[in-house]
């Protein structure tokens, strides 16, 4: 219950913040549409850069709001009081987490709509599969936003945090150099990092017209990923302080 | 008279500064008590030690029977933050509303909470909207929602006009009367003669723990802020305070 009210209040806030809800829908799209005109030349680059992007957009996004989200509620007090009170933590970060799943579930699916219905996305499996991971994506770049935010003393710093964790994460995933031709060892690190697993899947709906174990298999481990960065991020919230 | 707060030689640091050195109090049920002392004196600190928030060195805290910060405790503890902690992107009812949700409380409570702080005509605006004399009223109603049994109010009248502070004395009043214990901080001293009973802490020390009559007898004066600073040039050079009405003013070491 505790749970439920912590989603609706998350929600809620977002709501009253009408530009940053216009923004989570609008800049998926707008990119969306910037890279259909970019690639118009190039055949097949667009199913597949877009693909990817479609997937990526909302771990980069939901990284970003919700770790400036649970860094206003450490230094503005609220954390502090809301351990004070019998909220779990499990009730915070569950709450945090479906919160912006939702979010996330609304961004991809209308950049989704808009990649399949106006700019031609053509991909073998169906578009259900590809929200489905987009949201998996999103749900593990709040649960990195969560931990992110117990390192930073600073929106300034919250937010340097993406390019740390996100953007050595895309350029090891195989999007920009196929991974079987990056040396071992960046292989080796591209192997232990979830977005790759998480752009693997994409490109299995990509190929294949029905869900491969491969998919499942990407996918449960993106699951198992934000399963321990919850658990982490539980233990940066501390009743105690001093 | 049975204690709802006792404390046993707290020691706290903060950073590398020792805060509270050895400080032990006891504070009955029922009873408003108001915790004086100048800025930095270590209020907020004692404060977070009895809700559970404050990591401390040794010595002991006990609220209703249960160390402080037990699992069981969360629901008969209500906190305001010296700093206002609610949600500046929330209005004032829907920030009363989710504090009443998370003790099992309906949508009636949380109305009630922002009638008696004074907020009902500001309900519907954003606290990131409010003045912050409103603004620490909304979190004044996200504590007493719940109505626990006790209530640590830290420097809740702070910015607020003459009438308003009336009311809110009133509704402590009220509550204590109706049970709850109330520790309540402040640095002014005339709100100190609305309470039943003074603790005043200088430099994490307590100077004086008794009636605000008791108080003023001891040091000889009608007047609070005189007698505060009369107990204070006692403790400094070393003369300890004399005892009134047969409850000892504790006098640290
Ligand atoms: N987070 C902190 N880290 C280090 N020192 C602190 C911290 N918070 C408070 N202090 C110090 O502890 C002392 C007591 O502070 P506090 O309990 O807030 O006093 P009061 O509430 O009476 O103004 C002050 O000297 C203050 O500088
Ligand atoms: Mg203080």
């Amino acid at each position: 219950m505790i749970l439920l009210h912590t989603t609706g209040r998350i929600l809620r806030q977002l709501r009253h913040d009408r530009r940053t809800v216009a923004m989570l829908v609008a800049v998926p799209t707008l990119l969306l549409t910037l890279l259909y005109f970019m690639y118009d030349s190039q055949p097949g680059v667009f199913d597949h850069i877009a693909l990817i992007m479609l997937g990526v957009f909302p771990f980069i996004i939901m990284f970003l709001i919700t770790s400036i989200a649970m860094l206003r509620e450490r230094t503005t007090g609220t954390l502090e009081r809301l351990l004070t009170t019998p909220l779990r933590k499990t009730d915070l970060l569950f709450g945090y987490g479906l919160a912006f799943g939702v979010a996330a579930a609304v961004q991809a699916g209308f950049a989704s709509a808009l990649a399949y219905l106006l700019l031609d996305l053509d991909t073998q499996g169906a578009a259900g599969y590809v929200v489905m991971i987009a949201v998996a994506n999103a749900v593990l770049g709040m649960a990195l936003g969560l931990l992110a935010s117990a390192f930073a003393k600073t929106e300034f710093q919250a937010v340097q945090f993406m390019p740390v964790l996100a953007v050595p994460q895309l350029l090891l995933c195989g999007l920009f150099v196929p991974r079987e031709l990056m040396a071992g060892w960046l292989q080796a690190i591209s192997d232990v990092l979830p977005l790759t697993y998480a752009v693997e899947a994409l490109q299995e709906v990509g190929a294949y017209a029905e869900p491969t174990g491969t998919m499942w298999r990407d996918f449960a481990i993106v699951a198992g990923a934000v399963v321990v960065a919850l658990v982490a991020a539980a233990g940066t919230l501390r009743r105690r302080t001093p | 008279m049975t204690s709802a707060i006792e404390v046993a030689d707290l020691v706290v640091h903060r950073g590398a500064r020792p805060v509270l050195h050895g400080l032990s109090c006891t504070i009955p049920e029922g009873s408003v008590t108001g915790l004086l002392g100048p800025s930095g004196s270590g209020k907020t600190t004692l404060m977070r030690a009895i809700v559970g928030v404050q990591v401390v060195r040794s010595g002991t805290v006990t609220v209703l029977g249960r160390p402080a910060g037990d699992a069981k405790l969360r629901s008969e503890i209500g906190y305001l933050t010296q700093a206002p902690s609610v949600y500046a992107d929330l209005t004032v009812r829907e920030n009363a509303r989710y504090f009443a949700a998370l003790y099992g409380l309906g949508q009636a409570e949380a109305d009630a909470a922002v009638r008696d702080v004074g907020l009902a005509e500001a309900a519907s605006q954003l606290v990131g909207n409010l003045s912050g004399g409103q603004r620490s009223r909304a979190s004044l109603a996200c504590a007493i929602v719940s109505k626990p049994k006790v209530l640590i109010l830290d420097e809740p009248t702070v910015g607020q006009d003459p009438v308003l502070r009336d009311e809110l004395w009133a509704q402590f009043r009220g509550l204590a009367e109706s049970g709850s214990t109330l520790v309540v901080s402040s640095h002014v001293m005339d709100e100190a003669n609305r309470c039943d009973r003074l603790l005043l802490i200088r430099e994490g020390l307590l100077i004086a723990d008794d009636t605000p009559a008791a108080v003023k007898a001891s040091a000889g004066t009608e007047d609070l802020d005189q007698a505060f600073l009369t107990l204070i040039r006692r403790q400094g050079t070393g003369v300890p305070a004399p005892r009134a009405t047969g409850e000892a003013s504790e006098v640290p070491s």
